[in-house]
């Protein structure tokens, strides 16, 4: 892209906004970090935001709780928030534009008739589809018809976070607005996955940049996640691994093995199956995330994780079977009631099949009588 | 009472038995690793980090096992086209309305326990042979399952062409939970299956037990010879349908 004569650069509008040259190349390197690349990257991302005009953004909220904004604008650099989101990019998004009402809608549809094929369309939250959507209104409109409509002219959808990923907790059983996600409703459009409730701010920033920055999508795992943030489980990067690996567990929260911070494995972690970068990126500004803070891994951005409680237990329920009950107490039930049948098989084979084992017994006394 | 003849039959081959107890040890040792990793116990508490691997060890057993218990159940399936006839693939899957009918037979008499009666099968029973084919499917649930949970954690190839598996259930979660109910269905199995052996050897007296080590039973001669006839009798029925394809 070639900076257009009626769009600055996204250097010049940083510029504009008081950031200096240095800043803006501590941003570019620590956002290359983020995304994985090598120390060239850097350079790459400052040349492409220099030259490039910048990229429009429509950001719809649907069924969700904005905990995808927030994580965004808290993310570590301050601009990440203020060139991709803020003034610059965002084209239209409820929670942050200063337009409102009608002014919303025509601008959102300004940006939809003006970049057609260009615009990158961000969808935070599900899009409930029973009752013909009525339980997602903006404007009198239901979110699945303007999901179609938005979705139409967009260049690629970046799914925010778990409700448009995978539903999250309002697709939990039994998923009572029919929350769906986005990839279930859009087709034939590149998708890019960023679940977590939230996702990680820096991921989001990284997975945006990299989108204006390379002007295409980055790859992305066999579910559509970009692998750069979503090719490890927390488990593999997490810093209480070499607990797991030695067997010493949490046992309860209130242990003094809690105390010693071993592996929470035990008290129901699911770090083991959850996909994402919290062992390496952490949480505000690299603080700390949830296991840093002697709390398991919830497994928030994974499909289901709402319907696989309890969360502080380690064997989860099975479904179909009711409340409190897991793979092996229905195991054992099974094995128990097989061992009485058994038992009474066997019972019954000495009853009904006496005669055949009384002959067999009686065969094998003569032959044993024949050779005294 | 007067003794009977009994003709020896060869009916399990060597690769039959050394893969029965390959597997057979495998599926223990996955069951008691694998249960381990589900629920592990407290233990070596207080240790160092730095000295104890206990629980790493007891993951990697299980993979090293399950790796054994692939090829030992990939090699089976070879086998089933090239072993004898009792090993043939056709055993496992109602083909024909005698499977059925010789389902049927074992369900009265030997589940439902018909009063002084037996069924005498030569090698597999069709019964026995039907629930074969469920433990080969759920052998096959926890290849797949275990090697696309196991993928994420390997860089080698093989594994890796499992990768796909977590994709169709959205994630890691539901491969756990189906992998672990499957843990179930092999214990369960495994109790059933040794009874019955036992079972069999009580009530038929032919060996079944040791056929699995030494690979022959004992056939009663009136039995054999009625196995022989209807053999001939399918031959006969098998040609003539064919020359009759011929003419047609
Ligand atoms: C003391 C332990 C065991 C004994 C004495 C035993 C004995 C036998 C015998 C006699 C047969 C052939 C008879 C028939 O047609 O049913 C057989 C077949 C079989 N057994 Fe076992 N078994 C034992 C343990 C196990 C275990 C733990 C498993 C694993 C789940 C297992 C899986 C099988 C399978 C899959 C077959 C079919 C063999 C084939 O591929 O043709 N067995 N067993
Ligand atoms: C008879 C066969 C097997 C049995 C009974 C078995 C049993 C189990 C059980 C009970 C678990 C714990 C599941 C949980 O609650 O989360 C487990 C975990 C696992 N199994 Fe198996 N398994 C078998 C075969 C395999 C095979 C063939 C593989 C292939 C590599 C495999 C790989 C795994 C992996 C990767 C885990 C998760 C381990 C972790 O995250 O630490 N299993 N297995
Ligand atoms: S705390 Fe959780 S993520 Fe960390 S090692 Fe233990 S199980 Fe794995
Ligand atoms: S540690 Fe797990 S639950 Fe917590 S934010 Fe990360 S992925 Fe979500």
């Amino acid at each position: 892209m070639t900076p257009s004569s009626n769009r600055p650069t996204y250097y010049e509008e940083l510029r504009q906004k008081g950031y200096s040259r240095r800043d803006f190349m501590k941003f570019c390197t620590t956002i290359a970090a983020y995304m994985g690349l090598q120390a060239s990257g850097a350079a790459q991302v400052a040349e492409a935001l220099k030259s490039n005009s910048r990229v429009p953004v429509i950001w719809m909220h649907f069924q969700e709780c904005t905990c995808c904004s927030e994580s965004f604008i808290r993310s570590s650099h301050p601009i990440v928030a203020d060139v991709i989101l803020d003034k610059i990019s965002l084209d239209y998004t409820e929670t942050l534009m200063a337009a409102s009402g009608h002014q919303a809608e025509a601008a959102m549809h300004k940006t939809m008739e003006e970049f057609p094929g260009e615009y990158v369309l961000c969808v935070e939250g599900s899009v409930p589809v029973y009752e013909d959507g009525v339980y997602c209104c903006i404007g009198g409109r239901s979110a699945a018809d303007i999901l179609q409509e938005t979705a139409a002219g967009a260049k690629a959808i970046i799914a925010w976070g778990s409700c448009a990923c995978n539903g999250c907790v309002q697709a939990a059983k039994p998923n009572p607005t029919g929350a769906t996600p986005i990839h279930k409703l859009v087709k034939g459009k590149p998708i890019i996955k960023v679940p977590g409730c939230p996702p990680i701010g820096e991921v989001m920033a990284g997975v945006l940049v990299h989108l204006v920055t390379f002007g295409r999508v980055p790859e992305l795992d066999r579910i559509g996640r970009p692998k750069a943030f979503y090719s490890k489980r927390v488990h593999d990067t997490c810093y209480r691994r070499p607990f797991y690996d030695a067997g010493l567990f949490v046992e309860s929260f209130d242990d003094e093995n809690a105390q010693k911070g071993y592996c929470l494995y035990k008290v129901g972690c699911r770090g083991p199956m959850t996909y994402n970068a919290c062992g390496v990126t952490k949480w505000n500004n690299g603080t700390s995330f949830p296991i840093q803070s002697g709390h398991g891994c919830i497994g928030c951005s994974e499909e289901n994780f709402w319907d696989n409680g309890p969360f502080y237990r380690r064997i989860t329920n099975f479904p179909g079977f009711g409340i409190e009950s897991n793979a092996d107490k229905i195991g054992g039930v099974v094995a128990g009631v097989t061992a009485a049948g058994i038992a009474a098989h066997a019972i019954g084979t000495n009853l009904r099949k006496k005669k055949l084992i009384d002959d067999l017994i009686a065969e094998g006394k003569e032959s044993d009588k024949e050779l005294s | 009472m007067a003794t009977q003849n009994l003709r020896r039959v060869f009916v399990w081959q060597l690769p039959i038995r050394f893969y029965h107890w390959v597997n057979a040890l495998c599926i223990v040792a996955l069951c008691v690793t694998g249960y381990i990793i589900a629920r592990p116990p407290a233990f070596q508490q207080g240790t160092e980090a730095s000295f104890a691997y206990w629980f790493g060890i007891n993951r990697f057993l299980h993979f090293a096992f399950s790796y054994i218990f692939l090829f030992n159940f990939l090699f089976r399936l070879y086998w089933g086209f090239v072993g004898n006839r009792y090993a043939n693939w056709k055993n496992f899957i109602p083909t024909n309305r005698k499977f059925f009918h010789e389902m049927w037979e074992v369900i009265k008499i030997d589940i439902l326990l018909q009063k002084d009666k037996e069924h005498l099968a030569v090698g597999h029973n069709a019964l026995a042979g039907f629930i074969y084919f469920f433990v080969f499917l759920a052998f096959a649930v926890q290849c797949l399952t275990g090697f696309g949970l196991y993928a994420a954690m390997s860089d080698w190839w093989l594994p890796n062409l499992f990768a796909w598996v977590p994709g169709l259930f959205g994630g890691d979660f539901d491969l756990r939970q189906i992998h672990h109910a499957t843990m179930w269905f092999f214990i369960v199995f495994s109790i059933i299956h040794v009874y019955l052996v036992f079972y069999h050897d009580y009530v038929e007296g032919r060996g079944e037990t040791s056929s699995i080590i030494g690979g022959w039973k004992f056939i009663e001669e009136d039995v054999f010879i009625k196995e022989l006839e209807e053999e001939k009798k399918e031959e006969e029925e098998f040609k003539r349908k064919v020359i009759e394809g011929q003419k047609a």
